[in-house]
């Protein structure tokens, strides 16, 4: 079949809403736009248990214990579903562990953000777990298969994260002075980032053009946040806190919330490694992957010891 | 012999079966050094929520799959053979249920 053909047939199987599989013929653009993609969620979600993880051995009570060891368990997995899914279109672990570590690969810029406080625990299963959700249900229709299967397994698993979250925003607000205080405190610092977690407005996103018409994304970063902006400010409104926007107002007409502009100056600015934490983020990283290594040696002369048990 | 180049060990393939009497089912895959750790590898990361309560892991290379380009020919046998199907036969409509 000639390069015409298969393009041809690429793009009718994307018009019948039909999945892409790892072994039908794809344009390279494509398969470069979802390592890109898929391999920088696996990143998000494993550097993400960094700051959570700053709390497991803090957290104020059992139950609160227990309950974010598996959040952040679960993170862990959905790396590992990722990494996989971007295994399928052709590039190994390894080479995506190396992106990541040489800072050639990106993660989500909410992650560089530090974690002060029981009540940004709160913040993040709310608000920032909140905004993976929203962009991951839009993903489980994305036109790639492995990688919206792994969203579908995904999405099972977020619905109690965001619960978490609120649930402890909600005993924070109905607390003493301070309490209350540092529930506002955390969402007056993790607003504004997490409103960045849906990427650039659309006239300024290089890569929307292409996702959208490839269907890897089915709606545009701008939708997503509006929608999330319209669900999150009555959860706020509920229990007595604020959104830290001057401009946040209903408008009738939209049927949603006007909203001011977050700053992308910011946002750039921690993207390109300049954030509060991200020093310290990849440094974790690296220090997990090298001091790893020598059981992952173990492992494999283990296995290599044992087969020649077999064969002998 | 030992890989001079680190790695996460080879790929599986992970089925599940809900439960007894179920089919196995495909769920994901994973990296393991070898079968025991893919075993557990599987049951941490797919079976959290009672997925499960059988498994099968596979090395990914013993799997064999028919490709994409092939669909026309390779599956052709099975669409002009319609009386393979039950609805090809005319019963008496007296016959309630066969
Ligand atoms: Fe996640
Ligand atoms: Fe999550």
């Amino acid at each position: 079949m000639d390069i015409k053909q298969l393009e041809t047939n690429f793009d009718a199987k994307l018009s019948k809403n039909e999945n892409i599989e790892p072994k039908d013929w794809m344009p390279d653009n494509y398969r470069k736009h979802l390592i890109r993609q898929i391999s920088q969620h696996a990143h998000s979600e494993i550097v993400g248990m960094l700051p959570e993880g700053n709390w497991i051995t803090r957290a104020p009570s059992l139950r609160a214990k227990m309950i974010l060891l598996a959040k952040v368990q679960d993170e862990g997995g959905h790396g590992l579903y990722l990494y996989t899914a971007s295994e399928s279109l052709n590039i190994s672990r390894d080479d995506l562990l190396e992106q990541l570590h040489t800072g050639k690969a990106k993660y989500s810029s909410i992650f560089n953000y530090p974690t002060l406080t029981w009540a940004d625990i709160g913040a993040i299963g709310w608000l920032v777990d909140g905004a993976a959700i929203m962009n991951q249900v839009m993903l489980q229709r994305t036109s790639y298969g492995p990688y919206a299967r792994a969203m579908v397994r995904i999405c099972k698993e977020e619905s109690f994260h965001q619960r978490q979250g609120y649930e402890i925003m909600c005993k924070l607000s109905v607390g003493t002075k301070e309490q209350k205080e540092m529930a506002q405190d955390a969402l007056n610092r993790f607003w504004w980032p997490t409103l960045m977690m849906f990427g650039p407005p659309d006239a300024e996103s290089s890569n929307s053009e292409n996702a959208i018409k490839w269907k890897i994304k089915r709606e545009s970063n701008d939708q997503l946040r509006q929608r999330f902006v319209n669900q999150t400010v009555p959860q706020a409104e509920l229990i007595g806190l604020t959104i830290p926007d001057k401009n946040l107002k209903w408008n009738e007409a939209k049927n949603g919330y006007d909203f001011g502009e977050p700053d992308w100056t910011e946002f750039n600015n921690v993207i390109h490694g300049n954030g509060p934490c991200n020093k310290e983020r990849l440094g974790a990283r690296i220090k997990a992957h090298e001091q790893g290594r020598w059981v992952r040696e173990a492992a494999m002369a283990f296995a290599e010891k044992k087969k020649e048990r077999v064969a002998a | 012999m030992a890989n001079t180049k680190d790695s996460q060990g080879p790929l599986w393939e992970v089925f599940v079966q809900k439960k007894s009497g179920q089919p196995f089912v495909h769920c994901g895959n994973l990296h393991a050094f070898d079968k025991e750790m893919a075993l557990q590898n599987a049951r941490d990361l797919y079976t959290r929520r009672n997925e499960g309560t059988a498994l099968w892991v596979v090395p990914s290379d013993a799997i064999v799959s028919s490709s994409p380009e092939d669909i026309g020919p390779f599956f052709e046998p099975a669409n002009d053979k319609v009386f393979r199907h039950p609805t090809f036969y005319k019963i008496p409509d007296a016959i309630k249920h066969m």
